[in-house]
């Protein structure tokens, strides 16, 4: 039976208010699901909520359809913040080995080489430099590798293609298209849009409820 | 976890990491007290380990508060919390290559500022021995700190002010098994074991605190 990210009635603050509340929906495998909304809508807050770095105040979130034990559903999520969890000190290929070992696979999948993920995201041959000395679209683009050296079934995207150029737009689209097509799960806050096709769930804001379109 | 401790044993002696810091103030810390105190060299002798004890452990707290704050922000606290390993392993995995890194060198530091001192080769022995079991404990109550910290902006000092009482007992029994070394009548293995003892206790419960204020530091 193919995962499903299930989320009911979910609720969050932010200081005192409550910036969403009883946000459902179902993400079945091969489905991406977009965030939209203006800035302060909440986006973020429900992706972090999401990755179960952020309490919900109500509601859950839970997968269903896995044949194994897990504690959260985030360990099988990959989190891409606005932050690359890169460090500028090391090579780029330090940074991946380093996430590739210590995130380990989720069980259904296993993440490609260094070299391999570098290529997809059309950046081979630098990844001996310091993270610190790529330009923000470069970096950017590493921490995208992220998502591929280490198997997740679930990618959870906060802006992804914020500092990307068109080409590198298409390129992501292409990876996000692939990972969809392996029976994964996207949920992406962004403005552009995804180039994949996807549903939407539209922000409204503080205590309003997020629609589905 | 390997891969971890590795890449934080990389960070920390590649550029801006700071490890050499710690060890460049210990020196700075004892290599004055000579100027300060004066030429006696029996009171200098008699007063080394205690200032070897306290150049030490005010060197190992300068860099603790970078410890989870450098992984805040760049993100990378973010998928630490999120893995399936147990945050307390990974804290306590960041402890040990942070005392690898900063703790080391202090204790392998301390015989040639034990001969500024006026020490004897028993007293420098007896010194080292008992950085070497309790200086691990002061990583593990800062980590504490450092996780209450997390989210503060300037969190340092606060870092130092939260860890340094619950450092005492520490540098008490560090000092005093150094002592016992060289003065007859006190024996040295009953503070030298409550010294590993305390370093013991601290190794579970600095990790399992620090483990728990990340989780609700987390926004």
């Amino acid at each position: 039976m193919p995962i499903s990210l299930v989320v009911e009635d979910l609720s969050a603050k932010r200081g005192e208010d409550l910036i969403f509340h009883d946000i459902s929906f179902v993400v079945s495998a091969g489905e991406a699901l977009v965030v939209t909304g203006p800035n302060g809508s909440g986006k973020s807050t429900l992706l972090r909520v999401l990755a179960g770095l952020l309490a919900a105040e109500y509601g859950s979130v839970r997968l269903d359809g896995i044949s194994f034990e897990i504690g959260h559903p985030r360990e099988l999520c990959h989190y891409l913040g606005h932050r690359n969890a890169m460090k500028r000190e090391l090579t780029v290929a330090e940074n991946l080995s380093f996430w590739k070992s210590f995130m380990g696979d989720s069980d259904g999948g296993s993440g490609i080489g260094l070299e391999e993920a570098t290529e997809a995201l059309g950046l081979g041959g630098i990844s001996h430099l310091p993270f610190g000395y790529l330009s923000a679209g470069q970096q950017r683009r590493m921490a995208m590798a992220k998502l591929l050296v280490a198997y997740r079934p679930i990618w959870i995207l906060d802006e992804p293609t914020a500092a990307l150029d068109a080409s590198a737009d298409r390129l992501f689209a292409a990876l996000v298209s692939r990972h969809l097509g392996a029976g994964g799960i996207v949920v992406a806050a962004t403005h552009q849009p995804l180039g994949v096709e996807a549903r939407e769930l539209r922000m409204t804001g503080f205590a309003g409820v997020g629609e589905m379109v | 976890m390997t891969s971890l401790f590795l890449r934080d044993i990389k960070l920390s002696v590649r550029a801006g990491g700071g490890a050499l810091i710690g060890v460049l103030f210990f020196m700075t810390v004892v290599a004055v007290v000579p100027f300060a105190v004066g030429p006696d060299l029996n009171l200098l002798s008699r007063i080394g380990p205690a200032i070897l004890w306290i150049g030490a452990l005010l060197a190992s707290l300068l860099g603790l508060d970078r410890l989870f704050q450098a992984e805040r922000e760049d993100g990378s606290l973010d998928l630490m919390l999120m893995q399936e390993a147990p945050l307390v392993l990974t804290v306590l995995v960041k402890c040990l290559a942070h005392w690898t890194a900063s703790g080391l060198p202090l204790v392998i530091a301390a015989p040639l500022l034990g001969l500024f001192m006026n020490m004897s080769e028993v007293a420098i022995g007896a010194t080292m021995l008992t950085l070497l079991v309790g200086t691990p404990a002061i990583t593990f109550i800062g980590a504490v700190g450092a996780a209450v910290a997390v989210t503060l902006p300037r969190g340092g000092l606060l870092v130092s002010i939260l860890v340094l009482p619950l450092a005492i007992p520490v540098l008490i029994f560090g000092v005093s098994a150094a002592y016992a070394a060289v003065e007859d009548p006190a024996p040295f293995l009953p503070p030298l074991l409550i010294l590993i003892a305390i370093t013991l206790f601290f190794a579970v419960i600095g990790p399992l605190a620090a483990a728990l204020a990340l989780r609700s530091a987390s926004d």
